[in-house]
This record gives C-alpha cells, structure tokens and sequence, in this order.
C-alpha cells in the first residue's frame, strides 16, 4: 500500500512468503492450507536458518512463530528488520501469553494470530499484511485495549500514548468477532478507514514509550 | 521439660520418645530433667545392683500415660515409639560400666569416676546427634543451632576432656602424654588447615546438589503431568479417531488444562470477573463441544449483579452452542469504570426475533428477565443468517 505499488488484494500479484516455525509438521500444514492465493518460497526452523532464508528470498512477508530456538521470533525481526524494513512479519503462534503476543508486536510484527486460525482466514490475513496493513486477532485487540485502559499515570505523549475514542470501538468490535467488513457496517465507516484505525493502533503500541507497556504484562499477570 | 509449668506433671510412663517401657523418659519429664540424666543414674544404680528392682517396681505400678495429650512434650518426645539405636548405646555403656566396676573394684576409686565422665560427656554427644540435628548441622542455610544444644554440646566436649585429662593425671602420665599432647594438636590443626577449603567445597557441592534436586522435582512433575493428562487425551484421540467432533472436543480440553497449568494464576481465584467468564465459557464448551473464545478486558469483584450476568452469558453461550450451528463462538467480556459489558457472538443460523417465544424461553427468561431483575439490560441483535449476539450490560455498583 504505502509506497510500493503492488496490491496484493486487487490480485496484481500473490504474495511469496517464508515460514518460520520450528515444527515441521506445521510447517508443512501451513503450506497445505495456504492453497494458491499465497506462494510459499522457503522454510525455517530457527532464528540463524530464518534470517539465512529470509535474507537470500527476499519474500513479502514472512510468517513467524513467536519461540524459536536461537532467541525467538523478536531476535528474527530483529536482525531482518534491520536490513531489510519492507519485508512484513505476521506472527503465528499457540501462545497466549500476553508479555508473547505484545513482544511480539512490539518487535515490529504487523500483526498476530493465532495457529487455530482457518487456511481461509489466515490467507486473508497474509494479503492484509503483505498489503502493510495490521491484522488483530480478538485476543490481542482485548491485549492492547488492557495496555491502553485508563490509568492515573499522565501520559507522556499523548499522541501515541491513547488511544481515540473511534480507535478503542473498533477494537472493541474486533475483541467481540468481528471481521474488518462487519466492524465497518457496524461503525458506518469503510473497511479502508477500519484499516486505518487499526494501522494507527498498531503503530502507538510498537512507538508508545508509555512504560505501563512494557510493565503492564507482568504487572497485570494477564494471559 | 524444662519449660513445664509451676505444677509438676503427674508421673506417668512416657509413650513419646522411650526407649523401654518409659519409666525413665516419664520420671524424667516428672522431674523435668533430661530423660538422659534419669537414665544414666538408673544405669549407675544397676551397676550397684539396686537399679534393675526400682525400674521393675516402677514399671509395675505406674500407670502409662493417656496417649491422646502427648503432644504437650518437647519436640524430643515427639517421636514416637523406640530407637534401638539409643537403647543399644544404653546397653553397651551399662555393660561397660559394670565391666569397669569389676576391673577397678570399687566406685571410689577416682579412675573410675574419671571414665564416667569421658563416656557421660560422649553420650552426651551422641544423643546430640540424632539424624535430624546431623541434618541441621550440614545443612547450609544456617538455621541458629540452638542455645541449648550449644550448652549440651560443650558439657559434653568439656566431660570428655576432664576425664581424660583426669585419666592421665591418676596414672601418672600427664607429663608423658604432654609432648604427645601438643604432637596431636599440631597434627589436627594442620590436618584442618588442609581440609578446610575441602570441606567448604563439599558443603558447596552438597548446596548444588540440593538446587539440582529441586530442579529435577519441578521436571518431575512436569514429566508427570505430560504423562497423565496429554499422553492420556493423545491416545484417547487415536481411539476417537472417526469421530472429529469428539477429537475436537478432547482437544481443546486437553489444551486449556495444559494453558491454565502452565500460566496459572493462583492469586485470583474465580472471584473475578474475568476468570469466572472464562470458566463459564469452559464448561459450557466441555458440555456442547461448540469452541468458545474468550477475550476479557479489565478485571473486578464479582457481585450479585455480575453474578446475575455470568449465569445470563452462560445461557447465551448454551444457546448458542445449541441452535446456532456455529463453527466457534466468541465471547468478549469488559469491565469499564461504571460498568460490566458482556458479548456473546456467534456466526450461526440466526433466526427471527419476533418468532422467538416459542422455543426460545431461555432467552426469555434466563437472559432478559434475569438481567432485568438485576438492573442490567439485555439485548439480543440476530437475523436469519445473520448470526446471534446477545449483548449484557450490568451497572457496576460503587465499592466504596
């Protein structure tokens, strides 16, 4: 969307993905179901062999479990980030550990879902990211709206630090079910301005300094 | 003993902590000494002769004590039943001592008292050093050994010298045994110098070993737990096979067990909000096999108001297990400052809200009414495939 021309959702090209999952059994699941709307062009099983293959595909968006041998999901964002800032990251894991899903996040991964996930849906949600959108699962809508919840702490940049009132219903929405198109029909606005919200709220919660963020897990003991 | 209160206790025979039939551990506590000084006086009496008749004779007219107050004794009476190692020790020393009677011929021959004091002063360490003292004494984390067992340890050390000393004087051979004296010093002060950082490294090890020990207990019961319930449910979903709902279903107990196992939170009981829904949403899964999601934000007590919700959420969910013909159903659940929010969605069938009645008096009643009753609201927003979702709204009450 941004600044490449290509858009994955109006079918000018299937994305090429790489998947990271130290299981190889659900390696090779994930690939069955992606089906033909995605192009699987490597595999890794660890933090050293994803950023190997990742570095030499160059893939649109790279499907990243969150515990990896070698440092973890964040140590591959990390080191490929670094390099390489156009390639996208959807993290797909079992975990919901809250302190996992915002890490996560936070690390730089465009959205998170989680491994019971439909092939269907998560192809949807491989476009929508490899498009530089954000793809919220409940869960983790429920996770940032806890992070964000009012607090007495003053915020310290109040642009990044809260959340708007409109950003907070569509979050809502989502932690209630909703698809994108549902929370649109819902609000009375277009899927494109459900997109933005949440692109807007995914980019506070990986700039917010707000230090209850990266306290508030623990100290909240969420799961 | 030592503590007892002003009135003396009757004397009873002891059942906690004798080593016979109790007459000396119980006439020990009567008279609140050491069972080990009334023991070694018996011990002395029999070498006389006189001992064994009075310890007969206690035997027969005192009475035993009533078991069910024996937990008034001091920790050294708590165990229960003999040792037979103590009793040997008593055994061997009587012997001994009657041997010496005989050998030295008479109880004022001075080199006799002299090794009564050594072997006193070593019973006296030895009774010290029952297995749990010895535990205390190697263990690491310094647990104070305490005043008393200080005093006894030093009379002990301070018996065994005199009679030694004592021993050598009477015969005449302090100044011979003055060089080998001071040769036995040196020899043992040396010997420590060498063996001190042995010592600290073995009690080092002895520190790693119980840090290992604990470590290997947590993999344990981890290893347990994976072997009772996982591998339990994994062969159960073999057998099931053909069945996919069921393998479903067995799933994903398996894996909220595994989940509240591994990220417990033991501080919040199922008094709150967030907790009790996910428990509703548990069984109302166990019990239908439809998944339910469910997704909490903030947390608070729950009241009779959220009581009255948890049930209304928990008949939504049913419902909609039930008629829905859903895939997965999500249920999100907020706890804002003036109040609780509960919705309960699902992608299913849907129906028509104004043929509800019939055979909907669940909803009706159980949802509605129910929330009603409370002060809440309900709302229930479906269309013929369109899907469900009842929406709960309950006014938090002020806690202060």
């Amino acid at each position: 969307m941004d600044d490449d021309k290509t858009s994955f959702s109006e079918g000018d090209a299937v994305p090429r993905v790489v998947i990271v999952d130290d299981h190889r059994l659900f390696r090779s699941g994930v690939r069955g179901e992606l089906g033909n709307g995605v192009e699987v062009v490597g595999e890794a099983g660890d933090v050293d062999g994803a950023v190997h293959v990742i570095g030499e595909k160059q893939p649109d968006l790279v499907l990243l479990d969150v515990h990896l041998p070698g440092g973890g999901g964040v140590e591959v964002l990390r080191r490929v980030l670094s390099r390489h800032p156009q390639i996208r990251f959807l993290a797909l894991s079992v975990s919901d550990a809250a302190e996992d899903v915002i890490g996560i996040v936070r690390g730089g991964a465009r959205g998170y879902v989680t491994k019971t996930i439909s092939g269907r849906e998560l192809t949807n949600a491989i476009v929508r990211v490899a498009d530089g959108d954000a793809v919220f699962s409940p869960r983790l809508a429920g996770f940032v709206l806890d992070a964000f919840s009012a607090t007495d702490a003053p915020p310290v940049d109040p642009e990044l630090d809260r959340l708007t009132q409109r950003e907070r219903e569509v979050l809502r929405h989502i932690a209630r079910g909703y698809a994108y198109k549902e929370v649109g029909k819902e609000l009375f606005i277009s899927v494109k301005t459900v997109e933005t919200h949440v692109s807007s709220v995914l980019r506070k919660l990986q700039l917010s300094n707000r230090h209850e963020l990266s306290r508030w897990a623990t100290a909240r003991r969420l799961v | 003993m030592a503590q007892a209160p002003t009135d003396t206790p009757r004397y009873t025979r002891a059942v906690h902590g004798r080593l016979l039939v109790g007459v000396a551990s119980g006439l020990a506590r009567h008279l609140a000494v050491d069972p080990v000084v009334v023991r070694l006086a018996f011990m002395a009496l029999s070498i006389g002769g006189v001992g064994v008749p009075i310890y007969l004779a206690l035997y027969f007219f005192v009475p035993e004590e009533e078991t069910a107050e024996g937990g008034e004794a001091g920790p050294d009476h708590q165990r229960k039943g003999r040792e037979v190692s103590q009793l040997i020790a008593y055994t061997a020393l009587a012997l001994g001592l009657g041997l010496l009677f005989l050998l030295f011929g008479g109880v004022f021959d001075p080199l006799l008292w002299f090794m009564v004091f050594g072997t006193l002063g070593a019973v006296i360490l030895w009774q010290q050093a029952n297995p749990a003292q010895r535990d205390e004494w190697m263990s690491t984390n310094v647990v104070p050994v305490g005043r008393k067992a200080l005093m006894r340890a030093g009379a002990g050390v301070l018996l065994i010298v005199v009679g030694v000393i004592g021993f050598l004087v009477f015969q005449e051979q302090l100044q011979n045994a003055r060089a080998g004296l001071t040769f036995a010093f040196t020899i043992i002060a040396g010997i420590g110098l060498v063996a001190a950082p042995w010592v600290i490294g073995l009690v080092r090890e002895r520190d790693e070993e119980r840090r290992e020990r604990i470590r290997n207990a947590e993999r344990a019961e981890l290893a347990a737990h994976i072997h009772d319930s996982v591998l339990h449910t994994l062969t159960l979903i073999q057998r099931r096979a053909e069945d996919p709902r069921e393998v479903q279903r067995l799933a994903r107990v398996q894996e909220r067990a595994l989940r509240s196992w591994l990220y417990r939170r033991p501080a919040d009981a199922e008094t709150t909000v967030r907790p009790g829904l996910e428990r509703v949403a548990a069984e109302v899964e166990e019990e239908h096999g439809v998944p339910i999601e469910v997704v909490c934000v903030g947390d608070c007590d729950i009241d009779d108001g959220l009581g009255a919700v948890l049930r209304a959420a928990r008949e939504a969910m049913v419902n909609a297990s039930k008629y829905a013909d859903a895939d997965a159903i999500s249920v999100f659940g907020e706890v804002e400052e003036g109040e609780v929010l509960v919705f309960v969605r699902d992608r299913g069938v849907g129906f028509e809200l104004e043929e509800m009645p019939e055979d909907r008096m669940g909803v009706r009643g159980s949802i509605l009414g129910r929330m009603e009753r409370h002060g809440g609201t309900a709302r229930v927003r479906t269309a013929p495939g369109e899907g469900t979702e009842v929406q709960l709204r309950m006014p938090r009450i002020p806690q202060f």
